[in-house]
């Protein structure tokens, strides 16, 4: 029994080898030549002069985080500072709303040079952040890569307009992957409501700093985001209003915009043998409504659907996604696309013919009627893999199980023992009667 | 006549009095197995020697991918978003536990509503079985627990259906409900994935060719194309997904096609219950002879 038990074992172990392959989160290769960036954008307007974090200045806490974090950099990442409101100490509006300046320009960091860059620093003017917004963006320059700016201020926008949040909904949308994260030091309603909405419209964080250290654990974990979170960014598509006129797509990752109510269509081709992946995300970059869905749907061309992938929610979130798997049961001629090649389909060199499967994606989201409800639309990601299928299983006949085991062994035992039993009767009765 | 039955009711005693205990070997070999997965489970604790992982990604796309019984510490502010990944395959069950440490309740300004939600590698939501997926933590909480058990991750299931597959998942931590004025606010999170020992469920037939694993690298967009383009599989950087392999198997698959559908367990299975039940009747058959007496 041991023995058997043992060998019992070794079988399992085997075929538990077999079955569980292992499994690893892939990873997108950074491209070669592209270091992460980061940009921070420091206010020195005047009211940094405060003195209510923990008994100190704003500025000077903000200058030691910065000192920090500058020490603390890692190599690899090329860093700029930008500051806004830091020179012009006049009255008038008009030129205090331009001040800002990059201090330290976007690259390697010569570190001793930046710290007294921020030494200097004294509060001093306005506080024009949506344009120190629309300049951070610029230093970071364009790339194939996520660019991350973190904006450190303490007062709400003095120069509106632009409003910084849609300046930052605006920066999202021109395609180069821009994450804002930002950091109130003063505990105001209208700066926390101005700064959420500028981290929401980028898919950034907010972060309320109460003292020193918690400001500069923060800044540096941001930081290092930049560095670990440094993929490269989903290709860019414009999806159509139909099937017909919709792009072809190939696996991978995609990003778009969606308005309210859009329908907006994309292509993949799909051999017979192979499954189709899709799945979506739509950000929500604004105020919206309650109530909201996301809708993916896979359609053969002539408009029959052949699966969908739904999600709905309500309440605070930042994406909500969708997502669905595709293979072909049997030949389906309205998928096929029309290529030519009658006369050899006996043929066995004949290419696979191909399936067009279309995919649209559309929305229930709505919102209060002071949002802007139109462009730029909601941000979309699309993933797209084209796979080998999984066919159905089928062991017919087979069984599995230490239940199975148990019964077949019993009933060996039984029929054994009915066998012996009526040998010996057999031989008894043979005797007998000899 | 009378000296046949007697012997043979002696016999019959005997016999069973000597295959009791082979009888209650079986039974024991079959129901032994059984008692581990009886067992209670117990509180989820990260394997020993694993690194703690003191980072969160903030979207799927930069989720930060930890193992199984990987521990995760990390502070976060109040209202961010944090993703994490691990891997999840066939057979088992996964559990996500979290617990967040809020800040004082001095500072804050009311109730919050926190909710874990787990998504596979198509980014659908994966439902919980068990635990508290949405607690919500009063004004005076130190700190809140949540929890979500998910279902058993099958080898395979049908392209539409939305079960458990082995691939990535994503947990995704947020507050649903706060506060507006508690927004930002510093807390610390202690994430743990753990598998749950489940191995009195037998494991499904059936594979799947290619994990739920997305896509990460950039698509390229084909508009206009031609049949010819049709992008190879694996073009979205896993190579060791081509198609294709599987398919010179030449004459014997196509022969036996119906009903011989390739190696799985089963066969050894089916094949060790039959090698069983032979011995089983050898010992039977010989446990009803005679025991052997010297002869005269």
């Amino acid at each position: 029994m041991i023995i058997l038990q043992r060998s019992i074992g070794v079988l399992l172990g085997l075929t538990a080898a077999l079955v569980l392959p292992g499994i690893s989160p892939a990873r997108a290769d950074v491209p070669e030549g592209e270091p992460p960036k980061v940009e921070l954008v420091l206010d020195v307007s005047g009211s940094m002069r405060a003195n209510d974090i923990g008994g100190r200045s704003r500025i000077s806490v903000a200058q030691q985080a910065f000192g920090e974090v500058v020490d603390a950099l890692p190599d690899e990442t090329h860093l700029g500072i930008r500051v806004l409101g830091a020179t012009y100490p006049g009255n008038d509006k008009k030129k205090g709303c331009q001040d800002t300046q990059q201090i330290v320009p976007v690259g390697p960091v010569d570190r001793v040079k930046a710290k007294n860059a921020i030494a200097g620093l004294r509060p001093t003017g306005f506080t024009p952040v949506g344009l120190a917004l629309r300049a951070a963006a610029e230093d970071l320059g364009t790339g194939g890569t996520t660019r991350r700016i973190v904006l450190i201020t303490d007062g709400e926008d003095t120069c509106a307009p632009p409003d910084p949040c849609d300046v930052a909904r605006e920066l999202a949308a021109q395609g180069i992957r821009l994450v804002i994260d930002t950091l109130g030091l003063a505990p105001d309603e209208k700066v926390r409501r101005q700064l959420v909405c500028i981290a929401a419209a980028t898919g950034g964080t907010y972060t309320a700093a109460q003292s020193v250290e918690q400001l500069t654990d923060r800044l540096k974990q941001l930081v290092d985001r930049a560095k670990d979170t440094y993929t490269r960014t989903p290709a860019i598509v414009a999806g159509s209003g139909d099937c017909a006129k919709a792009p072809l797509l190939t696996p991978g990752v995609y990003t778009d915009r969606e308005r309210f109510s859009e329908h907006r269509w994309y292509r993949v081709t799909v051999r017979p043998d192979q499954e189709l992946r899709a799945s979506v995300s739509i950000g929500l970059d604004r105020p919206l409504n309650r109530d909201y869905g996301v809708l993916l749907r896979a359609v053969a061309p002539d408009g029959r659907e052949l699966v969908r992938g739904t999600d709905a929610g309500s309440g605070r979130t930042d994406v909500l996604s969708a997502g669905l798997r595709w293979s072909a049961t049997e030949p389906d001629e309205a998928l096929r696309e029309e290529d030519d090649d009658e006369e050899d389909a006996d043929d066995e060199d004949a290419p696979d013919p191909v399936l067009t499967v279309c995919l649209v994606v559309s929305n229930s989201f709505s919102a209060p009627g002071s949002v802007s409800a139109q462009a730029p639309g909601m941000p979309i990601e699309l993933t797209i893999d084209v796979v080998e299928r999984s066919p159905a299983p089928n062991s017919p006949g087979l069984g599995r199980g230490w239940l199975l085991l148990g019964v077949l062994t019993v009933a060996g035992l039984v029929t054994g023992l009915l066998a012996g039993w009526l040998t010996r009767w057999w031989v008894a009765t043979w005797r007998e009667n000899r | 006549m009378d000296r046949t039955r007697v012997s043979r009711s002696r016999m019959g005693r005997g016999l069973l009095r000597r295959a009791a205990p082979s009888i209650l070997a079986v039974a024991a070999s079959v129901l032994l197995p059984a008692v581990p997965a009886t067992a209670a489970p117990t509180t989820p604790t990260p394997s020993p020697g694993a690194v703690t992982v003191t980072k969160a990604g903030t979207s799927f796309l930069t989720a930060t991918a930890i193992g199984l019984g990987q521990p995760v510490k990390v502070p976060a502010s109040l209202g961010d978003y944090l993703y994490w990944s691990f891997p999840g395959s066939a057979g088992e069950t996964n559990e996500v536990a979290i617990t967040v440490a809020l800040p004082p309740g001095s500072s804050r300004h009311g109730a919050a509503t926190w909710t874990v939600d787990v998504f596979d590698g198509l980014r659908r939501r994966q439902a919980c079985t068990a635990g508290a997926q949405t607690p919500t933590a009063g004004p005076n909480d130190a700190q809140v627990t949540l929890g979500c058990r998910l279902r058993t991750v099958r080898p395979w299931a049908e392209p539409w259906s939305g079960d458990p597959l082995p691939g990535t998942y994503y947990v995704r931590l947020s507050v649903t409900d706060l506060p507006e004025e508690d927004l930002g606010l510093p807390v610390r999170v202690e994430l743990l994935v753990s598998t749950i020992d489940d191995t009195d469920t037998p494991l499904e037939d059936g594979d799947l060719k290619a994990p739920l694993v997305p896509a990460t690298e950039p698509g390229k967009v084909l508009t206009g194309a031609t049949p010819d383009a049709t992008p190879a599989p694996g073009a979205s950087g896993r190579p060791e997904l081509a198609a294709g392999e599987d398919d010179d198997d030449g004459w014997f698959d196509g022969w036996f096609e119906g009903w011989f559908d390739g190696f799985s367990s089963r066969w050894i299975w089916t094949s060790a219950g039959g090698v069983l039940a032979a011995i089983a009747g050898v010992v039977g058959f010989g446990l009803t002879r005679r025991p052997r007496r010297p002869v005269r």
